[in-house]
């Protein structure tokens, strides 16, 4: 070896050493809003990134199918059972009247800081009255007879109050005594685990241990009584069984929205996670509302199962539970038991699990294609593991380049890599088959070639999706790699009696091929016309407006996901009121300014009700003014007996409502710790949001069905509330806000593709030197564009910002083989050229067409585009050069 | 057959009049719908004077039963096929009684009757017939020790198809007695 040679082995083995180093320590992760743009403003930052902890990312929502009701609500309860003892689940809701004690306490013993009805009027002889006086005509009432056993302690009826207050959220239909679908096929288990959402080994362990108790649960009803009914229900219980699990990949349609833990985009509208906070915010009000509606049930629970109560009420939806699931326990025949899972933590777990078996599939088949047609066409099996070699080299760069920049590689980002594998492989082809003859002008065309690829790449960098730019690094520094080991490495490397397989028939062939085929220039313009006729003719449904289709969650877990929640009741939440300040306290008092502003909208029907922190933990301000409305102990009484005259009740009799009430005069405000252990608290923590510095309360708009919201108006009236400085309220949105986000992104994307393709071009005029030579060479790659996008649009598919960047894609990778036909129309080619041009195309088709078999989107729609592409592109090129050129430069 | 179960239903029931219970639950059950008047006096310890409402009771077989309180506030309460939706004012609550198993006792006990659906009040309750086709009484003791603690006796007297009182004796000591008058129209 020469002594540049050592040197540039040894250089190149020292990197290949840090490289190794850099790439065994580096970060994996599996956070599906790489791929989604992120949120541009301070706002939806900050309730993106409040929701990668909160609450919201926190809920598994489980669903039980099969058997009858009555089995399904026993493996309800055994499973909430077995869950609320594990320390993995903070909560555990399935509809069962489940530390309601706790709730019931803390609602009461505050009645007076809660009840909204607490004023100064309250108190007088006249407001006494007619409080007292509804209590009991109340009581005259079915509905109020439970309430009886309050009266000595709550004779204005506060309790009641609060639960009119809060139990205005619908709850879902019970069966059997716990949550049950609408259509009674299913039992509804809501679990809050203690591992936020991101943390996906934490929410993995959660998803095992709902699956165990489901097991446990099941397995009790089957080896308990055998009998007929029990039979065919456990014919298929078990592992995997009929379990469907809500697996592969985030977005929940509901709108689950945890930056790392999934990427949401649901077709109902909820979030799409880092796409905007707006989504985030959306997905998370859904969720709170979720929430919110199962700590509001809870709340209604309790005061029913206690005191009963003016709301005891359950809003049914939908009286068929009830029938339903008697019709259902009185059908015959009754399936398996299957447990079907959904969620934030759910989908990451899945999305975890499926990017990694993808990437190593996809690796394995792609490098095993690759090698196969290497050893056909090489016949020698030193040869291929030279030629692997700068192949390998240029992976560990692109990986080491993206832990580098950074901090963590993506798996999505090691999907992709599969393409650098076929492209990479290139040179060494070129080098191997094309040094059989001298090829002076060889290095020349390759390195135009590459540096248009890097270009192309390059486009990547600036755009507003990190895994895209994940994917633009890795595949320059892969690229540049693979182009420089193999010119100034593998020379050295290779033992100078290196034999292959003589490929000369083989670029014969496809010479003798390219004759036949031979047709003017002209008629190729039968492809742009015809390309733009299928374009113009589907031009309404090209684009892909969704942000989902760019989430890797697949269409029937969404629909999974869709259903659950409505099952649970989760309210469609797409309008949100955000109320954002300084502190917990200036935000709550601004979420109760809001609020006659609201009530009024509901009143007027524009909205059909919402949700508000405020209701669970009033800011400190109103309970203080609550408790200042209570008079001392002697006017009270004096008005008490003033209000009692006429009444059938003795004022004796109210001993503890006097009691109560004096102590409520100086007892502590109620503060958010005091709510621990409740339901409350999870509605809290759902809506009031902090980043440390700012806090922001959501308040959940719900719209009514049957007209489109005028939205309009609930800006009007929110804005002309009145707030404290620092203080501001925003209405989001938030399908709207994503529908923005993501034209805006499309924009960008466009603009970014076109600034790439002007890239190109301007490189490849400054190299040929000659427009002419330039627009043949760029012809055969726009040619393959539009085939391709015609193509696509043909077969159904519709396109979305990936396409986009795949078409950039087919004309930076497409110009490597564009440039060698333009060359040898000018020199001559030989056969080799053809043949190594072939193998080499063979080579990129193979590596970007495993990708187009993935279940993720975003390397599907790569592979789709590219791999086609690519080989329209040499097909093209060769047209169009062997168009113009005699037999005879076509020869050897 | 129908023998038979009187044989056992008397060993059952001791002194009860078979074959009047029977008789009357089956011209009970003739009766498809009815509209009447009520009156309905609650008895509270805590307070001096009974809490007096009333209103009309419609009834429809076999079972839809509406409680519509005119005084002292007006409240519309339909129990329809186990659910309750009470109207009361600007307020609606829905109460599915296989949810609220304590509320069942109160209802199921006036519909049962109206519907002459012996089997179902014997499900909840131990049933007393004392009197004659023409004018019985029935005592209801809930079977469930649970609701024993809420409710002790539903007493309800009547005369052939037709219940005039209904008294509900709470464990508490608390007692409702409603008093029923003829139809009210057709």
């Amino acid at each position: 070896m020469t002594r540049t040679g050592r040197l540039a082995t040894a250089v190149w083995a020292a990197f290949l050493l840090a490289a190794i180093v850099i790439v065994a320590f580096a970060r994996y992760t599996t956070d599906l809003s790489a791929f989604l743009p992120r949120s541009p403003t301070p706002t939806q930052r900050l309730l993106v990134d409040q929701l990668r902890e909160g609450i919201a990312s926190r809920l598994i929502l489980v669903g039980i199918e099969g058997a009858d009701p009555a089995e399904r609500a026993r493996i309800s309860m055994a499973m909430a059972r077995q869950l609320r003892g594990d320390a993995k689940f903070m909560a555990v809701s399935n509809g069962e009247a489940v530390g309601v004690d706790k709730d019931r306490e803390v609602l009461f013993n505050h009645r007076y800081l809660l009840s909204e009805t607490v004023t100064p009027e309250r108190f007088t002889a006249e407001g006494l009255r007619d409080s007292i006086q509804e209590t009991l005509d109340l009581l005259a009432s079915p509905v109020g007879m439970l309430a009886k056993s309050l009266l000595p302690r709550d004779p204005t009826g506060e309790m009641l109050q609060i639960i009119d207050q809060l139990g205005s959220e619908r709850q879902p239909p019970s069966s059997d005594g716990v949550w049950a679908s609408r259509d009674g096929k299913r039992a509804l288990l809501v679990a809050q685990t203690r591992a936020a959402g991101s943390d996906t080994d934490g929410q993995e362990a959660a998803v095992a241990a709902v699956r165990a108790a489901f097991d446990v649960a099941t397995r009790a009803t089957c080896t308990g009584a055998r009998n007929e009914a029990t039979a065919n229900v456990c014919g298929e219980v078990g592992a995997g069984g009929a379990a469907t699990e809500a697996s592969s990949a985030t977005a929940g349609a509901g709108g689950v929205a945890t930056e790392a833990s999934s990427a949401t985009a649901g077709a109902r509208g909820a979030a799409t996670e880092a796409s905007s906070a707006a989504a985030g915010a959306g997905s998370a009000a859904t969720e709170t509302s979720s929430t919110a509606a199962g700590a509001r049930g809870a709340a209604t629970e309790t005061s029913s199962a206690a005191a009963g109560a003016r709301g005891a009420a359950t809003e049914a939806s939908g009286t068929a539970a009830g029938a339903s699931g008697t019709a259902a326990g009185a059908s015959g025949a009754r399936a398996a038991l299957s447990l079907e899972m959904s969620g934030p933590g759910v989908f990451s777990v899945a999305a975890r699990a499926n990017i990694k078996q993808q990437v190593a599939t996809l690796s394995v088949v792609s490098t095993l294609l690759i090698t196969l047609m290497l050893l056909w066409v090489y016949r020698s099996g030193r040869a291929l593991v030279l030629g692997l070699i700068p192949v390998a080299s240029g992976a560990l760069a692109g990986i080491s380049a993206v832990a580098l920049g950074f901090g963590s590689v993506h798996g999505i980002t090691l999907g992709f890599g599969v393409t650098l594998i076929g492209e990479s492989v290139d040179y060494s082809i070129y080098l191997f088959i094309q040094s059989q003859q001298r090829n002076a002008t060889l290095w020349s065309t390759i390195r135009l070639g590459v540096l248009t690829s890097v270009v192309g790449f390059m486009s990547l960098l600036p755009s507003g999706f990190p895994g895209l730019q994940q994917l633009g690094l890795f595949s320059i520094s892969g690229l540049i790699v693979a182009a420089l080991v193999t010119r100034y490495v593998l020379p050295h490397l290779m033992p100078p009696n290196l034999t292959i397989a003589d490929v000369t028939p083989l670029g014969a062939a496809v010479a003798a091929g390219i004759q036949r085929v031979r047709m003017p220039t002209t008629l190729l313009l039968v492809v742009p016309i015809a390309a733009a006729l299928v374009l113009y003719t589907h031009r309404g449904s090209v684009w892909n407006h969704e942000i989902s289709a760019l989430s890797p969650v697949s269409a029937s877990d969404q629909a999974l996901d869709a259903m659950l929640r409505s099952d649970i009741g989760a309210p469609d939440v797409s309008y949100l009121v955000v109320v954002s300040g300084p502190s917990q306290e200036a935000v709550l008092h601004a979420a109760e300014a809001v609020n006659p502003a609201l009530n009024t909208l509901v009143e007027e029907k524009v909205i059909s009700g919402f949700e508000t922190p405020a209701r669970y933990l009033p800011s400190l301000e109103a309970q203080r003014a609550r408790q200042t409305s209570i008079p001392k102990p002697e006017d009270l009484q004096g008005n008490l007996v003033r209000a009692l005259q006429g009444l059938p009740l003795q004022i004796g009799r109210l001993e503890p409502f006097l009691h109560d009430i004096d102590s409520a005069r100086t007892q502590p405000l109620l503060t958010r710790k005091d709510l621990d252990g409740t339901s409350l608290a999870t509605g809290v923590d759902a809506l009031l949001l902090s980043d440390g510095a700012r806090w922001s309360a959501l308040l959940p708009l719900r719209v009514p069905t049957t007209v489109a919201i005028d939205i309009a108006r609930v800006h009007s009236a929110v804005s002309k509330v009145a707030l404290g400085s620092g203080v501001e309220t925003v209405v989001l949105d938030v399908k709207g806000e994503i529908d923005k986000l993501y034209s805006s992104y499309l924009t960008e994307v466009v603009r970014l593709s076109l600034a790439g393709f002007a890239g190109i071009v301007v490189l490849l005029g400054f190299f040929l030197r000659s427009a002419g030579r330039t627009a043949r060479v760029v012809a055969p790659l726009a040619l393959a564009v539009l085939t391709v996008t015609a193509g696509l649009v043909l077969l159904g598919q519709q396109l979305t910002i990936l396409h986009l960047i795949g078409m950039l894609l087919i004309v930076a990778v497409g110009s490597n083989y564009a440039l060698f036909f333009d060359r040898s129309s000018h020199e001559g080619s030989a056969t080799l050229t053809l043949a190594s041009l072939v193998v080499a195309n063979t080579a990129t088709v193979l590596g970007f067409g495993v990708l187009a078999f993935s279940s993720v989107p975003v390397l599907s729609a790569l592979g789709s585009t590219v791999a086609p592409g690519a080989f329209l592109a040499l097909v093209f090129s060769a047209l169009l050069a062997g168009g113009g050129d005699t037999p005879r430069a076509m020869a050897a | 057959m129908n023998r038979l179960l009187a044989v056992v239903a008397v060993l059952l029931m001791g002194a009860a009049d078979v074959p009047d219970l029977d008789r009357v639950m089956g011209a009970l059950a003739q009766r498809k719908e009815g509209h009447v008047s009520f009156t309905e006096k609650k008895f509270i310890a805590m307070l001096d004077t009974p809490v007096v409402s009333s209103g009309e009771l419609l009834y429809n077989a076999p079972d839809r039963l509406e409680k519509r309180t005119l005084l002292p506030k007006p409240e519309d309460l339909v129990l329809q096929g186990g659910i309750v939706t009470a109207q009361r004012g600007k307020r609606h609550y829905t109460l599915d009684l296989k949810q609220y198993p304590q509320v069942l006792p109160f209802i199921e006990s006036i519909r049962a009757t109206l519907a002459g659906d012996r089997a179902a009040l014997q499900r909840i309750f131990k049933v007393d017939f004392t009197g004659s086709f023409e004018r019985w009484s029935l005592d209801l003791v809930p079977l469930d020790t649970k609701l024993a603690k809420t409710v002790s006796m539903i007493h309800i007297e009547g005369a052939t198809d037709f219940i005039h009182t209904v008294e509900i004796r709470e464990a508490d000591g608390d007692r409702s007695l409603m008093t029923i008058s003829p139809d009210v129209g057709q």
